[in-house]
Order: C-alpha cells, then sequence, then structure tokens
C-alpha cells in the first residue's frame, strides 16, 4: 500500500487556503530557501542518531535495524529534537496510508470546506495526494495543493483533477537571485505559473517581499503580476525572521519587512494588472 | 462590622447595588421555607449549591415574557397602548424591562428583537431606525446593568438583524448578550456570516441549535441570561444544582456514586426544588398579583424548574483517581464515558420525579448545566465543560461537546477563543459552528483574543471594566465583579486558544 511521510495534520486550519480546512504537511522538500521557517520539514531523516539521546521524553529510539523511530505518545513536543538535527529533517514523521489520512479527514468532515496539501514540497508525494485527493471529494470536500512549484504539472497533471487548483509560491523570477534564495534557478517554477493559469488551475501566487531588496523583489513583482493579471489573488508576504535559521537570516537581514514597504509593491502588482494583489 | 455596614461601606458598589445587597440580607433573615437536615448537610459539604438564590422566592428566577402581547394588546398596569411606530415600540419596551422582576432583579430575556421590531423598522428610513435602535441599545446597557440581560436574533434575516448587529459591533457593550437561532434551512450564510464577524469584535451573538431547541420547546422558545432555554410566556422557577465532585467525595467507586451518592443527592435536590417551586406558586404573591401574570404576560404552567449540574469533568477524574487533568475527561475515552454514564443517570432519575406544577412539561424538571460562579475556583468546572486550560484541540472539545449538550433542554454551551487572525477569516469559523450544530451541539460562543469585551463562563464583561474593579473603583455592570472573581480563581479567560490545531498524527 502506498505510504506518505506526514510531519502533522492541523485538524482546522484559517491559514491553508478559503475557509476552514484540514491541512496536511508531508516531509521532504526539493528546495532549500534560505528564509524556510519550517526547516525540519525539508530533508527526510537520516537517522544519525544525533538527537536520540537528547529527548527529554525518551520519545525516540534507534532500532534494531539501525533506523530511529518516534513515539507520538511520549513525546511533549518540546522541539528539542529538530532544533539538534544537523540535516534539517525531523525524527518526527509518520508513514501514513490515504487511508489512515482519510481517517482523520473523515473526523473533521462535518466541519470544514475542504483540505489543503502542504509541505515540505506535497507533490513529492503526487501520487498519494492523487488518490487522497479521490477520496475527499467523494466526501464533498473541496482540495488545495500548496506547492513550491518544482514538480512538472504539465508532464503530470493527473494530480490536478479532483483539486481546486495550486497555490503556487514564486519566490524569485530572476535566475540568479532564485539560485541564491531557494538554491534552484526556478525554470520550472515559471513554467507552472504559465501553464497552471493557462489550464485555470492558477488558485493563488504568493512572493515574499525582502527588507531592502529593492531590485529583486520588483523584478519579481513585475514578472508575476504581468503574467496572472487579475486571474487569481495574489498574496503579497512580507519576510519574517522568526523561525528562520540563523545563518540565513545573518544574509536576509533581522527586521521583517514593514508594511508601507511590502503595500508599495502590492500597489506595483495591481498597477500592472493583478488587480487581487494585497498584503497579508 | 455588620454585614449591612459593610455593604454600605464598599467603595466599588454603586447605590443600586447595595440597594440589592439590602435586600438580599433583608430576605435572609426569614427562615421559614425549611428543607431536611441531610439536605442542610450536603449543602454544608458544598455538595448541593443553592446559587445565592435567597431563602424566600418571592418571584421565579427567570421570567420570559411575551413581548408580542404586549404589542398587540398594550398593557393595562403600565398604562402603554399597543405601539404604532419604532419609537413607540421600543419606548414601551424599555419601561416595560424595568418592571420584569428576575433573580437579579434584571429582565433576563428582552424578546426576539428583530421579530418584535421588524415590522416598524421597515416602515422607516434605515439611518432613522438605526439611530432610533442605538438609542434602544444604549439606553438598556445602562439601564438594565446586568450581562444576564439577553435579546435573541433570528433565525430568518431581517432588517433590524442586520442593524443591530452593526450597533453591536459599533458601540462595543457588553449588555445585553443576544443569540442567534440558527436554522441551516433559514439562516441565510450571509447572515450567519454577519453574526460570525459579530461575534469577533464583540464576543456575541451565540448560535443556538434551533432546531434542537424547537423540538424541546415548541416555535416559542428564549434563549435567556447565559445561555438558558425557557419558553415563551413561562421561564424558569428555580434553579440549584449539584456539585459532582463533591457529591463523588464519599463514593467508593464510580458504581456506588451511581447507584448510591448520585441518587442521594438528586434527591435532596429535588426535594429543594418542589419545595421552593411551591412556596412561589403558593405563598409567594407573583403569581397572584403581579401584571406579568394576571394580564397573560406569563402563564404559570409555562414555568419549571431548573435543575442544575457543575463539575462533571472533575467529577469523573476524582472517580476514577485521574489526578492529571490534562489526562482526564475530555481527553480520556474511560472519563468521558463515565460522564455519559452519570449524566444518563440523572436524566432518567430527574425525568421519573413527578414535580409540583410544571404542566407544561408534564410536571417534569429539566437539566440544566450550570455555568459556574466565580466562588467555584478550580473544583467544578461549568456544568460538563473540559476544564479551562487542559482543552484538546476544537475538533476534539466539539466532539466531546456533542455528547452532553442533548442533555440540557435549559441550557448548556461552551466557549471558544479564537486566535486573532480569524478576524480576517470569519468565514473559517461559520462551518465549525455549522458542523458542530448539525452534530448535536447546542450552543457555541466565540470570542477574539484580545478583544474588550470578552465571554467569560456564560456572560459577557469588559476586561476594562474588571480593571477598574481592581482599581477599587465602581463598575455600572452588575456582574464585572463575577468576572473579576472567574478570572482570578477559575482562570476563564486562560481558556485555550484556536489557532494551529496539531493532532498527533
Ligand atoms: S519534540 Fe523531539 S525531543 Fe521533544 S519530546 Fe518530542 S521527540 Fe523528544
Ligand atoms: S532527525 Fe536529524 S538528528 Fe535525528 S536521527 Fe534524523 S537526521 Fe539525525
Amino acid at each position: 500500500m502506498k505510504k506518505a511521510p506526514v510531519n502533522k495534520i492541523i485538524q482546522f486550519s484559517n491559514v491553508d487556503g478559503p475557509g476552514n480546512r484540514t491541512a496536511i504537511f508531508f516531509q521532504g522538500c526539493t528546495f532549500n530557501c534560505m528564509f524556510c521557517h519550517n526547516p525540519e520539514t525539508i530533508n527526510m531523516c537520516r537517522s544519525c542518531g544525533i538527537c536520540v539521546k537528547s529527548c527529554p521524553a525518551g520519545a525516540l529510539s534507534t532500532g534494531a535495524d539501525g533506523k530511529v523511530s518516534w513515539d507520538s505518545v511520549k513525546c511533549v513536543q518540546c522541539d528539542t529534537c529538530i532544533k539538534l538535527c544537523p540535516h534539517d529533517a525531523s525524527p518526527r514523521v509518520t508513514w501514513m496510508s490515504v487511508e489512515e489520512v482519510m481517517q482523520q479527514i473523515k473526523r473533521c468532515a462535518p466541519y470544514i470546506d475542504g483540505i489543503t496539501c502542504s509541505g515540505g514540497e506535497c507533490t513529492l508525494q503526487a501520487g498519494f495526494m492523487t488518490e487522497l485527493f479521490a477520496e475527499a471529494t467523494k466526501l464533498g470536500k473541496t482540495c488545495l495543493i500548496d506547492s513550491n512549484g518544482s514538480f512538472d504539472f504539465e508532464r503530470d497533471p493527473e494530480v490536478l483533477k479532483n483539486s481546486l487548483g495550486v497555490m503556487l509560491d514564486v519566490k524569485a523570477a530572476d535566475r540568479a537571485w532564485s539560485e541564491t534564495l531557494i538554491s534552484d534557478p526556478g525554470d520550472m517554477v515559471r513554467k507552472n505559473l504559465v501553464f497552471l493559469k493557462g489550464i485555470g488551475k492558477l488558485f493563488e501566487v504568493r512572493t515574499i517581499i525582502f527588507p531592502g531588496r529593492d531590485a529583486e523583489n520588483e523584478f519579481t513583482v513585475r514578472y508575476v503580476a504581468e503574467k496572472i493579471g487579475d486571474s487569481c489573488p495574489y498574496k503579497i508576504i512580507r519576510y519574517r525572521p522568526f523561525g528562520v535559521r540563523e545563518r540565513y537570516q545573518k544574509l536576509l537581514g533581522e527586521d521583517e519587512t514593514d508594511i508601507e514597504y511590502a503595500e508599495r509593491y502590492a500597489q506595483l502588482a495591481r498597477n500592472l494588472g493583478a488587480s487581487k494583489a494585497y498584503v497579508v | 462590622m455588620s454585614d449591612a455596614l459593610n455593604i454600605i461601606q464598599d467603595p466599588t458598589l454603586t447605590y443600586k447595588q447595595e440597594l440589592l445587597a439590602l435586600a438580599r440580607l433583608g430576605e435572609s433573615t426569614d427562615d421559614s421555607l425549611r428543607y431536611s437536615d441531610e439536605y442542610y448537610e450536603a449543602k454544608r459539604k458544598g455538595a448541593l449549591c443553592d446559587l445565592n438564590e435567597g431563602v424566600m422566592p418571592y418571584r421565579p428566577r427567570y421570567i420570559c415574557p411575551d413581548y408580542e402581547l404586549l404589542f398587540s394588546k398594550g398593557c393595562e398596569f403600565l398604562q402603554l397602548d399597543p405601539p404604532r411606530d419604532l419609537l413607540e415600540a421600543v419606548n414601551a419596551l424599555e419601561i416595560f424591562y424595568c418592571h420584569v422582576p428576575s433573580i437579579t432583579s434584571f429582565p433576563v430575556y428582552l424578546g426576539d428583537l428583530d421579530r418584535l421590531l421588524e415590522p416598524f423598522v421597515i416602515r422607516e428610513d434605515r439611518a432613522y431606525a438605526k439611530k432610533v435602535l442605538g438609542l434602544f441599545l444604549r439606553n438598556i446597557d445602562r439601564v438594565q446593568t446586568d450581562s444576564f440581560v439577553h435579546a435573541d436574533i433570528g433565525p430568518e434575516d431581517s432588517i433590524t438583524g442586520r442593524l443591530l448587529l452593526e450597533l453591536t459591533e459599533e458601540m462595543q457593550l457588553a449588555v445585553p448578550n443576544i443569540t442567534l437561532r440558527y436554522d441551516p434551512e433559514k439562516t441565510s450564510d450571509d447572515f450567519a456570516l454577519a453574526c460570525v464577524k459579530c461575534m469577533l469584535k464583540t464576543a456575541k451573538p451565540s448560535f443556538a441549535n434551533h432546531r434542537m431547541f424547537v423540538k424541546e420547546w415548541g416555535e416559542r422558545y428564549a434563549i435567556a441570561s447565559c445561555y438558558n432555554g425557557l419558553s415563551i410566556g413561562g421561564g424558569g422557577f428555580t434553579l440549584p444544582r449539584l456539585r459532582l465532585y463533591e457529591c463523588a467525595l464519599e463514593a467508593k467507586s464510580p458504581d456506588d456514586f451511581i447507584e448510591r451518592e448520585l441518587p442521594r443527592h438528586i434527591d435532596l435536590q429535588l426535594e429543594y426544588m418542589d419545595k421552593r417551586v411551591r412556596f412561589i406558586v403558593e405563598q409567594s404573591n407573583f403569581f397572584k398579583t403581579n401584571f406579568l401574570v394576571t394580564e397573560g404576560f406569563v402563564k404559570q404552567e409555562n414555568f419549571t424548574g431548573m435543575f442544575g449540574v457543575v463539575g462533571l469533568a472533575e467529577c469523573c477524574n476524582f472517580l476514577l483517581g485521574i489526578e492529571d487533568k490534562k489526562k482526564g475527561f475530555g481527553m480520556n475515552k474511560e472519563a468521558t464515558e463515565l460522564g455519559i454514564r452519570i449524566m444518563e443517570a440523572i436524566d432518567k432519575r430527574v425525568s421519573e420525579h413527578e414535580a409540583p406544577y410544571c404542566d407544561a412539561y408534564v410536571h417534569r424538571y429539566r437539566l440544566h448545566a450550570q455555568v459556574g460562579i466565580d466562588s467555584d475556583g478550580m473544583d467544578d468546572s461549568p456544568g460538563t465543560r473540559i476544564p479551562i486550560g487542559v482543552e484538546p484541540t476544537m475538533l476534539e472539545q466539539l466532539e466531546v461537546n456533542e455528547k452532553f449538550h442533548p442533555f440540557f433542554p435549559t441550557g448548556t454551551g461552551d466557549i471558544f477563543k479564537f486566535e486573532e487572525t480569524y478576524i480576517k477569516t470569519p468565514e473559517a469559523i461559520l462551518p465549525i459552528i455549522k458542523g458542530s450544530l448539525s452534530k448535536g451541539l447546542r450552543y457555541f460562543s466565540g470570542y477574539l483574543e484580545n478583544n474588550d469585551v470578552v465571554r467569560v463562563t456564560g456572560y459577557l464583561v469588559k476586561k476594562s471594566e474588571i480593571e477598574k474593579l481592581r482599581a477599587k473603583k465602581q463598575s455600572l455592570n452588575n456582574v464585572t465583579v463575577f468576572g473579576m472573581g472567574a478570572q482570578d480563581g477559575g482562570h476563564a479567560l486562560d481558556r485555550r486558544i484556536q489557532h494551529h490545531e496539531e493532532s498527533s498524527c
């Protein structure tokens, strides 16, 4: 049976798409973004064992096979393990089948509008998601994909079938800046932006505005605004240093983007035709 | 120092609050209404509580007048003709409210305001109607200075309902408490959403499960005081409560409790209720001479006794020897199931008891999950609620509530505190309310973290008013002092905040 690494499931979320949604966060990501707030979701655990002894609750152990395992009942959610992990991974991951995830969704079903898959990068589990969405759709729930855009949707459009669409992060439009920021030139992201818009599956786009990065911010916002027009909401997000890994905080700054500065870019986007641009 | 002197020297009491405290003191000088020795013993141990109703009931605890009758026939005693326009209508209500007694001496039910006023509002221009309703609300807030004063709206959308919501947001008043009677077929999403938005800004309205109440009471029911279901044209005679934790202290096991200690305490409370109900009907003046009765605004047969309970969570935890509340009632299947067994036992015994009067309810009392009083501290959580501070995720809390709410026709409810981002996403709250009501929740209240008007255990207070009392200044609102007590003793404002709910998967 198909299983996927689940970092966590949030039963009721008001920030992962419209209405009240159950959000499923998968472990593992295709990028390594400097500003990531949940860097422990980037890689899969290598069972190096470093975190095991430091767990104050005895929730971590190394099995006979050398694999590190996690006991969700004993865990007190102190986050010591993820702070210690040198590999941007987490031991708190559960491999779940579609059926197991659906059990949780069914419980939430009377109270939610739909579900959202996020991460990490959820498209690493595209096959799993396709099955999950088919099941959730049977319950009358809408399905959204929250993606960094590294997945080739044009080649594998199956996952979009039962989905309202993709909430796409476009972090940088310039290749060099993209390489610095997310350790990827971002060609696929830009391709997806155009492709998803073309087939009506672009649900929303998000761009983070960094303090003092006038040229980079403007280039990305212009690029996105011209491509999407008024087809979907464009969320302008302020950079916040909270939770960002220290080494990157030094590069990106320790201040959050102030609201007036972010507003300038929302205005720019609206001027360029992205009428649904706003700061969140 | 005498009690009377204490009262008149308390710098935090307004004149009217002093007067009410002195009246209460006067009432307590009589002891003609007597109960059995066992009753007094249980009361002394804290297993039974009379909610300071006073030893000589001279009016029913809660009265829900038929305001439609006032509008169709007028009131002879108050020399009021049926109102012909909006001004006359609100004026008649304002006058009438001042003559509706209750346990607090303030009217606990102001009527289904939208339904009552809509015929007058639609004849006026919107701005004028809004001005009149604004003054009406101001009058209520400053004259009926008690947060147990309650108005109902819905289930249908109306201009009056919308105006009341708008004004509630603009004026940020603690009084009156407001309930939307929610029916998935009659209440539009748009109107319900307007109510959610208002709730995030003002902690009201709350949402009542209209279908559930109609099934039990018929269409003519009121939500009064905190969240109390009662008949319009009737009310509640009395509301004492079993403090279940204290009731359990002498039980040797869960079975022993259910077979012996629980029935014993239930019977003592029934004895108390029977005697009080008889006294109110047979001895006191109210049902003989009060204009509300003689002119038909209430009928004695539409009253019932409210059988209250508190502290189910602590009772179950104690009986099962659970010391860590985090692993107890609400989070622990065994404890929650014991809670259901206990409630079934209470429900059965109370419904087998033939109550005096209460004709409209085949001579039966009805259960009430009492909301707690400031002196309960952390020993007895309100009704069947999960103790504050250890609430599980919102989903789990709702699921537990859904099991218990059907037991309580005369009222129960739970309160959910939302984190600030929800102000931007009210549409994320509506499905939660709709889902839970459809699954058997009776009553849903919510408020936004960091608002000034907050819901304490059932009623609303302004945090800024609590601060006034702390500074030894007077607060116009009668219940601010309860709010302070509940905040200090019961940590009532520290309930879990709904933001990112994680399930251990
Ligand atoms: S968060 Fe990590 S370190 Fe802390 S108790 Fe859980 S497993 Fe152990
Ligand atoms: S979570 Fe990180 S530190 Fe812990 S065993 Fe896995 S890779 Fe090592």
